[in-house]
């Protein structure tokens, strides 16, 4: 048995403590999220409010624990499609290589020419602001790095001798493609959706704080920082717990990511 | 004797995050001026490791004790600046594999400067004129615009030449060198060999040569040292330790040979299992291989005594070699 | 293969490249959006209206058409005038990249300083406590959004301590650098981490490698080994992956230039998505695309001359 690396088990724990306040978010936050309270506007943190109060005397720890569900929820949406897409499409790069990976290879160089987060604004732009059409927009350039990851493996595993055999059995490429190389591909790609949820997560509260993500009064910690930085000067807690909540949250994904990659001794 | 080297004592463990490697266990050496020195051994007894120890090459894992004696003063413990001036100057090192020796981003001529930069007073101009004799020394033809040249632009036997002549650079007196052909093509290796016995006599320098072909012992050293396990077997004049071994792993070792006369005699496997040298047995190393052993050889450390004049060995048979055959 | 060749292979390597930014950027902006036209001049517009501007945008005429226009255009760095400020884009643009250009520099130069040598530090004492203290704080710094440590520093540094002016840009370029060092650091922060992580595994493969024990064999101080054996040969990997960090950079530079009202290209970019100036945005995307190839460029010239065996 190896050990496991501490990186998994501080990474692991933390994601566990934010995986429940998305959850059940309702059994750790002492106030209601939404509720006004007018005998406590920007309050400074106290026993009664931890974090302290925003202008509208809500409670900002009540406020970033909900806002925990829709964190995940951009973690979880913005890397599953990328994943999905990517995955099947460097399965078939990676087996048929050719043209298909000539072309696939200028795409690749293509699509890192343009920054992310530019081309991501671009389109959320022309689609307009919201979680759904950040989702079109990551997904729409983030398979591409998924698929890279799949071809790289599959080039590998096609040459194992469990594909040979496959082969000789007269499996159709489907089969072989999907039930024998994909389970034995797939791990270092999963690894990696680990440490990009974290990505994600960065860019999911920027574009919440610059407005194009999820909108107000969707309680999102971007959002509750843009919310907040108005007031950053006279009540810094209103931006600055939030702020932390994401710094914790993208440590516990790439702490669990990098752990994980020890763990199964995965290149980086 | 008059000695240029003398190792006493040598020991090497490796504090690795598994445990302890007693790499080496003990060792003691002496090399006179001008001589070759063999040192023998199968895979993984430490020769490597025992070469390094000597110009204090090992990383900080390895913890060294004994002495590595140069003119008087111990290398062990000298400080770091005096330690650069023996080494170039005074100890040359040659490795194994010259394609992972030469930094693949600098200039040939740039890695054979730096040592002459490092060990004479030469100018600019007097480094380049010495650059292009040491070049011409190991031959390689066409040495200027081979100095400009980078390792990747020279073929396997060219690079070790010239890893040869950057050691060679400073004049050094006595030249360690790791297995300098086992990388090579075998057409190659007699060429290097040869080159490197050339370059001894003709500049009077002494060679620790480490191998692991009983024939190039054989035709090469004036002593031989045999190393099991990171320890020493036995040493003394080539010609006796070969023909009349007083030791049996030495014995075990000469009887594996393919056939008398052999150009080139690796070393054949021995049967049973290698040593462990995570756990060193408190007896003789080769004990379980050994078909010579007897009850003591499991619990009791052979020491090194004298068995000739020159000549010292480690084995409760030494006397017992040779009898049966 | 010489490589003269080589140089002149990867030149022309651009050019495919350049013109599929092309396509994207056409693409993306032509197609998508359904009609630009009605969103541009909103649902209420005259009919007289809309077929003005679609065909003052060259929208009545067939896609290969307009493509071959839109290529024309953009060779000839003419984009049409920005919605919202009426002025050439070009124009519009030309003020503010020198703006973000010295932002990035300025990153870069802050990451460097700021990598290299924690990352030595890491390398050589690799698993104690300053090691594992200088990866704790780096990946601390690659979790924490740009913005955040934006807002941060501004109330630290500026409202707070009044050291650094709050945002904007001043004026004069010593006034210029003053403004920017906290955006810069902003922005520095992640591809430091990225950049000292990189750096200390380069280090730490290097430092064991053959050659740098045959350099201390050679008797040349240690001075010489660790500069010009170490850390020359770790920096190569290095500065690959500097230069494939342009993307990001530029990518924050959006982010921080909003957070310190700082007016370059970034903050134009937002303020264009807000203000719907299709223009514009068309215009950034395409030239941030071709920046950032040709740093692709300049990247593997650059270790072609660190890294004797590339092109032979
Ligand atoms: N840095 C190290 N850490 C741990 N063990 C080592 C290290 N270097 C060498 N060893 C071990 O020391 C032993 C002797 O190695 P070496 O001297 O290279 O043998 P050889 O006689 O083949 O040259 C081997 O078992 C090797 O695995
Ligand atoms: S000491 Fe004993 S076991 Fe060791 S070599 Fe000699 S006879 Fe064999
Ligand atoms: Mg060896």
């Amino acid at each position: 048995m190896r050990r496991l690396p501490v990186s998994l088990l501080v990474g692991g724990t933390l994601l566990l403590v934010f995986v429940a306040c998305a959850l059940v978010p309702g059994w750790f936050a002492p106030y209601n999220p939404d509720a006004f309270n007018y005998t406590a506007l920007l309050a400074r943190p106290s026993g009664a409010h931890l974090f302290g109060t925003d202008q509208f005397g809500r409670d900002i720890l009540s406020r970033t624990i909900w806002a925990a569900a829709v964190d995940l929820q951009i973690a979880i949406f913005a890397v599953i499609f990328p994943l999905l897409i990517g995955s099947v499409i460097g399965l078939f790069v990676g087996w048929y290589e050719g043209w298909l990976d000539i072309v696939f290879g200028r795409l690749v160089d293509l699509v890192v020419t343009f920054p992310f987060l530019v081309i991501v604004i671009a389109i959320v732009a022309i689609l307009g602001p919201g979680l759904v059409n950040m989702y079109i927009a990551i997904a729409t350039v983030g398979w591409v790095f998924y698929a890279r990851l799949m071809r790289g493996e599959v080039l590998v595993q096609k040459h194992a001798d469990y594909v040979a055999a496959a082969r000789g059995l007269g499996y159709s490429t489907p089969r072989i493609l999907f039930r024998h190389i994909l389970p034995n591909a797939i791990r270092p790609v999963l690894v990696y959706s680990v440490t990009d949820m974290a990505l994600e997560i960065l860019l999911g509260s920027s574009l919440g704080y610059l407005g194009l993500g999820a909108q107000p009064p969707t309680a999102e910690w971007g959002v509750l920082i843009a919310d907040g930085k108005n007031f950053f000067t006279q009540a810094p807690w209103t931006s600055l717990f939030p702020g932390i909540a994401i710094v914790l949250a993208g440590l516990a994904f790439s702490l669990t990511g990098d752990g994980l990659a020890s763990l199964f001794e995965l290149r980086r | 004797m008059n000695e240029l080297l003398r190792v006493e004592q040598l020991g090497v463990v490796f504090h690795a995050a598994r445990g302890r490697v007693y790499a080496v266990d003990g060792v003691d050496l002496a090399i006179a001026p001008g001589e070759v020195l063999g040192l023998v051994g199968e895979s993984g007894s430490g020769k490597s490791v025992t070469l390094r120890a000597i110009a204090r090459l090992l990383h900080e894992e390895a913890h060294i004790t004994g002495r590595v004696l140069w003119q008087g003063r111990d290398l062990l413990t000298l400080p770091a600046r005096a330690l650069e001036q023996v080494r170039g100057a005074g100890i040359g090192t040659i490795f194994q594999e010259p394609m992972a020796a030469l930094n693949p981003v600098l200039s040939i001529g740039l890695q054979i400067d730096e040592s002459l930069r490092a060990h004479t007073g030469l100018d600019a101009a007097g480094r380049r004129a010495r650059a292009r004799e040491l070049l011409d020394l190991v031959g390689i033809a066409d040495a200027a615009s081979r100095l400009r040249q980078y390792p990747h632009e020279f073929s396997g036997g060219m690079r070790q030449r010239a890893m040869i002549a950057i050691a060679l650079a400073a004049n050094p007196k006595l030249l360690l060198a790791d297995e300098p052909t086992t990388a090579l093509d075998v057409t190659i290796q007699d060429q290097i060999l040869r080159l490197l016995l050339r370059l001894v006599s003709e500049l009077s320098m002494a060679m620790l040569l480490v191998t692991h072909d009983l024939g190039v012992v054989a035709s090469t050293c004036d002593r031989v040292a045999v190393m099991y396990a990171g320890r020493l077997c036995e040493t003394g004049p080539t010609a006796q330790v070969l023909h009349a071994p007083r030791h049996a792993y030495t014995d075990a070792l000469l009887r594996a040979l393919p056939g008398e006369g052999a150009a080139r005699a690796r070393l054949q496997p021995i049967p049973g299992m290698p040593p462990r040298i995570d756990h060193p047995s408190p007896g003789c190393p080769f004990a379980p291989r050994c078909t010579h052993a007897e009850p003591r050889c499991d619990r009791e450390r052979p020491a090194m005594q004298d068995v000739a004049p020159g000549r010292a060995s480690a084995c409760f048979a030494q006397d017992r070699l040779g009898v049966a055959a | 293969m010489s490589r003269g060749t080589w140089l002149v292979g990867r030149l022309l390597q651009i050019i495919p490249t350049l013109l599929l930014i092309g396509v994207v950027v056409f693409v993306l902006v032509h197609l998508l959006p359904g009609d630009i036209v009605t969103s541009m001049l909103g649902d209420h517009a005259t009919k007289q209206a809309v077929a003005n501007l679609r065909r003052s945008l060259g929208l009545d005429r067939t896609l290969a058409e307009q493509f071959v226009l839109f290529v024309r255009n953009a060779l000839r760095g003419s984009f049409g005038d920005s919605l919202a400020h009426g002025i050439p884009v070009a124009r519009l643009i030309a003020q503010r990249l020198p703006v973000t250009a010295m932002l990035t520099a300025m990153a870069v130069v802050i990451a460097v300083v700021l990598a290299v040598p924690l990352a030595f530090v890491a390398a050589l004492r690799a698993e104690r406590a300053p090691d594992i203290a200088i990866r704790v704080a780096f990946q601390v710094g690659l979790s924490s959004p740009i913005f955040y440590v934006g807002l941060v520093l501004l109330s630290v540094f500026a409202a707070w301590l009044r050291w650094f002016p709050v945002g904007g840009y001043g004026s004069g370029f010593l006034d210029h650098i003053y403004h920017l060092i906290l955006p810069a650091f902003a922005l520095a922060l992640s591809l430091s981490a990225i950049l000292m992580r990189n750096l200390r595994a380069a280090i730490l493969g290097v430092i064991r490698a053959e050659y740098v024990d045959f350099a201390r064999a050679k008797g040349i101080a240690a001075r010489l080994v660790l500069f010009r054996h170490v850390l020359r040969n770790a920096l190569i990997a290095t500065v690959t992956l500097l230069g494939l960090s342009i993307g990001s950079l530029l990518g924050g530079a959006v982010v921080t230039e909003t957070v310190f009202a700082v007016p370059g290209v970034g903050r134009l970019m937002v303020d264009s998505i807000f203000a719907r100036d299709y223009p514009v945005i068309e215009a950034l995307t395409l030239i941030l695309a071709v920046v950032v190839s040709i740093t692709f460029l300049a990247t593997d010239i650059l270790q072609m001359v660190l890294d004797p065996r590339i092109g032979r």
